[in-house]
């Protein structure tokens, strides 16, 4: 980067927003994925004009410019993969406000996700999208990945609750997207085209979020299954059955053995499969509905079901599910966390080819996920300084994401396609559709100073490479 | 390389996967901003450096500047040891940084002579009084000398408890028995800060003790818990402070091992830990952390006190990290405050977190500290505490300084868990029982 560049951007910034000394550049090296990517500046912007100002300069010096929230990315989103300047919006939390007439919140990029739900349901309502990570995400983070979590089943994802946002083009300038009504059609949907572009078309500095009443309770159910096509089936039937549960999580057998190993819950380690199922809503809808899912289940034939008689072990049977991330990674350090989606219906297949996919490169592969909505997060535990592992690790993986596209899915679910599965983007969408939009990403950003590296695969990269360089 | 890699513990940074979750729990990541002064910063830089891609320059402040609180590995879904990684990044750049001699002097006297020696603690402990008693302290204050003095220990000269006299502390039994039939004997850790500085806590709880009938020793021969030491990167001293008191509490024969200092309980904990190359001391460490318990741990167990003068008051908790975070006391101290009849118990936004004192982090690292002794006094306002309830010494003093600084001595004090139940008139239940 060039010296006057980074004079320039001294004078635009106070000492303590601009960093560029070793400690604090290691500090923006990384986030939750793999890699790190030395920047030559981090600065932390607190307002429009300083993103602006940021923006511009890059453009007139060629500086590549990386939007980041708290780094807790895993696709790499906001990696300084070419070096330049990391722009840090976590500090910009100052705004967070809720409108209960309008259903509206209106936040700055860097307030926490958990926060928003929490102010919202002050007033009685709620904001849905619940990454496992939103206690520590930035809604500005979770906009730019379009982040989803459990709910999705039956509340959608990020991009279900913006109403409009408010936008520094790549270029610097200011603009709005959508607005604060819940029905807008004026124009090009420049909304939904921004969130989920993972900080390669603008730098989000305010949103304007769609809030829905809050559900009074909840009622949660484990059923156990002895065949994971059973439990699959099991979904599909409560689904068209007129229930409709907040969500629906799966761990497979690998799973639950490596919770039960970890910390001793009571769980069945001889059992395949167990759904953990949440409804919510009114008392009275949800007792009825809760007495219709077992008896589904049964019927499909789950060997045993749980429901819990209070809130504390209702959290218990929760409590399993939160802990497969801490059991699995006691076996080796390095997880290598997948999220691959498919069809609901194609659950069972993707699951009994992750299981030849563990097999053939024996590795040690665990499946747990958001099965009511088809997102699977096949986790694989390996250690990233056994060289010879990991190469065996990014064959799998690569195996995986065709798996899923061959059965009609994605190969991101939620978590985003970064650096990591940009190698694949072109198998899954086809060159002209990937061709649109790199024609959408150089109309907006015709410097690509934005994020570059991100989505779109570069010239020689053509595999998966979790190893440092 | 290879040398250096072991010494700083550079495997266990592999165990860190970069989620982020310590991020909200930091207090120095709240109050500092940035990345490079989070759990998650610290680890990569110790990695980077122990790669040899930074140098001890580019590690030092980051490492400076953590609280050592702890409360990142409270939440760590993947486990780091982050302590043990801290710790040995201390003792890397304790080693490896270069000093004054000057400073190297100060250190050694510091932490070989005067922790370990009770001497020397009873000696601060009576310069400390002779300061207060002799006028000095008001005429410093009075020509605001204080204010310039180095370290601002002239800041905390100002909130320092009344302290007894030499004789008072020469007057102390080793022994000290159970009102009513004894239920079990008991080796009181008095702590080295607690002893000096907050010696009449001290006095309070071995009568709480006996009280609540239990028979309480006082080994002459223990020494400084290490603590302080192991902080700063001075492991080798730490172990051997580590060995004195576990011979110490043997020759007692005692049932438990109690100490009220937050701190102190964190290290004793871990004496296991320091010898895992020594099979012997190690199994002589494990007899000895079996018996070790905070007084409100074993208060609740014993549960034979109860509490006879109402205190009318607005109380509120500053949890100790270390007891927190370490120790995993969390409980007992609020059910004996619940217990007290009258109290009127209010929970302040973010008890579980770091007030700023962090053993001798106000002192080396003060503005920092203050920083977060602020954002802590912000949190205690809204509950309309006239108390404020610590279980450290560190912390106390920190306490006290947050009431000082922001003027509110009229209306807020202080005090250590054991003053407050010992207020609350302690009366054993059944004296007789067993």
């Amino acid at each position: 980067m060039d010296e006057a560049c980074l004079r320039e951007l001294s004078k635009i910034f106070a000492q303590d927003q601009l960093l560029t000394n070793l400690s604090d550049l290691h500090s923006y090296s990384y986030d939750a994925s793999f890699g790190t990517y030395l920047p030559n500046a981090v600065v932390q912007v607190k307002n429009v004009d300083e993103v602006s100002a940021v923006l511009k300069l890059a453009n007139r010096y060629r500086v590549p410019v990386y939007p980041r929230g708290q780094g807790t990315s895993l696709s790499g989103g906001p990696l300084p993969v070419k070096g330049g300047i990391v722009m840090d919006l976590s500090q910009w939390k100052q705004k967070l406000e809720i409108y209960p007439d309008d259903l509206v919140a209106i936040v700055s990029p860097g307030v926490l996700t958990s926060e928003i739900n929490k102010a919202a349901e002050k007033y009685g309502l709620m904001y849905p999208p619940d990454p496992s990570s939103s206690h520590v995400s930035t809604i500005g983070g979770n906009l730019a990945e379009n982040s989803g979590g459990p709910k999705g089943l039956k509340y959608g994802v990020t991009k279900d609750y913006v109403l409009g946002l408010e936008v520094v083009t790549p270029e610097g300038e200011f603009i709005r997207t959508g607005g604060r009504t819940i029905k807008n059609v004026t124009g090009y949907d420049l909304t939904k085209l921004i969130v989920g572009s993972e900080g390669t078309l603008g730098v989000i500095t305010k949103a304007f979020l769609k809030l829905i009443p809050k559900p009074p309770t909840t009622q949660t159910m484990m059923a156990v299954f002895d065949d994971l096509v059973i439990s699959g089936k099991a979904i599909s039937k409560v689904l068209t059955s007129g229930i409709l549960p907040a969500k629906i999580e799966l761990m497979d057998r690998s799973s639950i053995i490596a919770v039960e190993n970890y910390r001793p819950l009571g769980l069945p380690v001889e059992a395949e499969a167990i759904l953990l199922i949440q409804l919510d809503g009114h008392e009275e809808t949800l007792n009825k509905e809760i007495e219709e899912t077992n008896r589904i289940v049964r019927e499909v034939g789950a060997r045993e079901t749980v429901i819990p008689g209070s809130r504390e072990e209702a959290d218990q049977l929760w409590q399993a599910r939160k802990l497969v991330s801490p059991a699995i990674v006691t076996l080796k350090p390095t997880k290598v966390s997948e999220d691959v989606a498919v069809p609901r219906s194609k659950i069972p297949d993707m699951i009994d080819r992750l299981n030849r996919i563990k097999e053939k490169y024996n590795i040690h592969l665990v499946v747990f996920g958001h099965a009511g909505d088809g997102n699977l997060h096949p986790n694989i535990i390996c250690d990233q300084r056994d060289t010879e592992e990991m190469i065996q690790v990014e064959q799998a993986v690569s195996e995986i994401f065709n798996a899923a596209i061959e059965l009609g899915g994605t190969l991101s679910g939620e978590h985003g396609i970064g650096t990591m599965k940009s190698p694949f983007m072109e198998e899954e969408l086809g060159s002209i559709t990937l061709d649109m939009m790199r024609r959408i990403k150089t109309a907006w950003d015709p410097n690509h100073i934005l994020n570059p590296g991100k989505i779109f695969p570069e010239p020689d990269q053509n595999s998966l490479v979790l190893r440092d360089g | 390389m290879r040398q250096l890699q072991e010494k700083i513990n550079y495997e266990k940074t592999f165990d860190c996967v970069h989620c982020g979750y310590c991020l909200p729990a930091c207090p120095t990541y709240e109050s500092m901003q940035k990345e490079t002064h989070s759990p998650r910063g610290r680890i990569n830089l110790v990695k980077q450096f122990a790669e040899g891609k930074i140098d001890i320059e580019a590690l030092q402040e980051p490492i400076d500047k953590c609280l050592g609180c702890n409360a990142c590995a409270v939440v760590c879904p993947t486990n780091v040891e982050y302590s043990k990684i801290l710790e040995s990044a201390k003792g890397v750049l304790d080693e490896q940084k270069p000093k004054t001699k000057k400073q190297k002097i100060a250190e050694k006297i510091i932490f070989d002579q005067v922790f370990p020696s009770k001497t020397w603690m009873n000696m601060i402990g009576q310069a400390t009084w002779l300061y207060k008693k002799s006028g000095l302290q008001s005429l410093l204050e009075k020509t605001g000398l204080t204010k310039w003095a180095p370290l601002h220990l002239g800041q905390f000269e100002q909130v320092l408890p009344d302290l007894p006299s030499p004789a008072e502390r020469k007057r102390r039994q080793k022994v000290a028995k159970a009102i009513g039939r004894s239920k079990a004997k008991v080796g009181f850790f008095t702590g080295c800060v607690m002893d000096s500085i907050f010696f009449k806590i001290n006095a309070k709880m071995i009568d709480l003790l006996t009280r609540a009938g239990v028979d309480v020793f006082i080994p002459d021969e223990q020494t400084c818990c290490g603590a302080l030491h192991a902080h700063s990167g001075k492991l080798g001293s730490s172990k051997e402070l580590a060995k004195r008191n576990i011979e110490a509490f043997e020759r007692e024969n005692v049932d438990f091992i109690v100490n009220n200092a937050g701190g102190c309980g964190a290290r004793l904990i871990e004496y296991e830990e320091l010898f895992e190359d020594e099979p012997e001391w190690r199994e002589r460490a494990k007899a000895f952390v079996a018996k070790v318990k905070d007084i409100s741990q074993l208060l609740v167990e014993l549960d034979t006190l109860v509490f006879t003068k109402p205190v009318h008051e607005i109380v509120t908790y500053q949890a100790s990290c270390h007891m927190l975070n370490v120790q995993r006391v969390a409980e007992p101290p609020l059910r004996l405050l619940k217990s007290i009849p009258g109290i009127d118990y209010r929970e302040m936004e973010g008890s579980d977190r770091c007030c700023g004192s962090a053993g001798i982090y106000n002192i080396i690292q003060y503005d920092e500290s203050m920083k977060i002794l602020d954002q802590k006094m912000d949190a205690i306002k809204p509950t309309d505490a006239h108390t404020i309830v610590t279980t450290n010494p560190g912390c106390l003093l920190q306490m006290k300084l947050g009431i000082h600084r922001e003027g509110l001595e009229n209306r807020m004090r202080a005090v250590h868990l054991v003053e407050l139940l010992y207020e609350a008139g302690p009366e054993r239940r059944n004296p007789y029982d067993y």
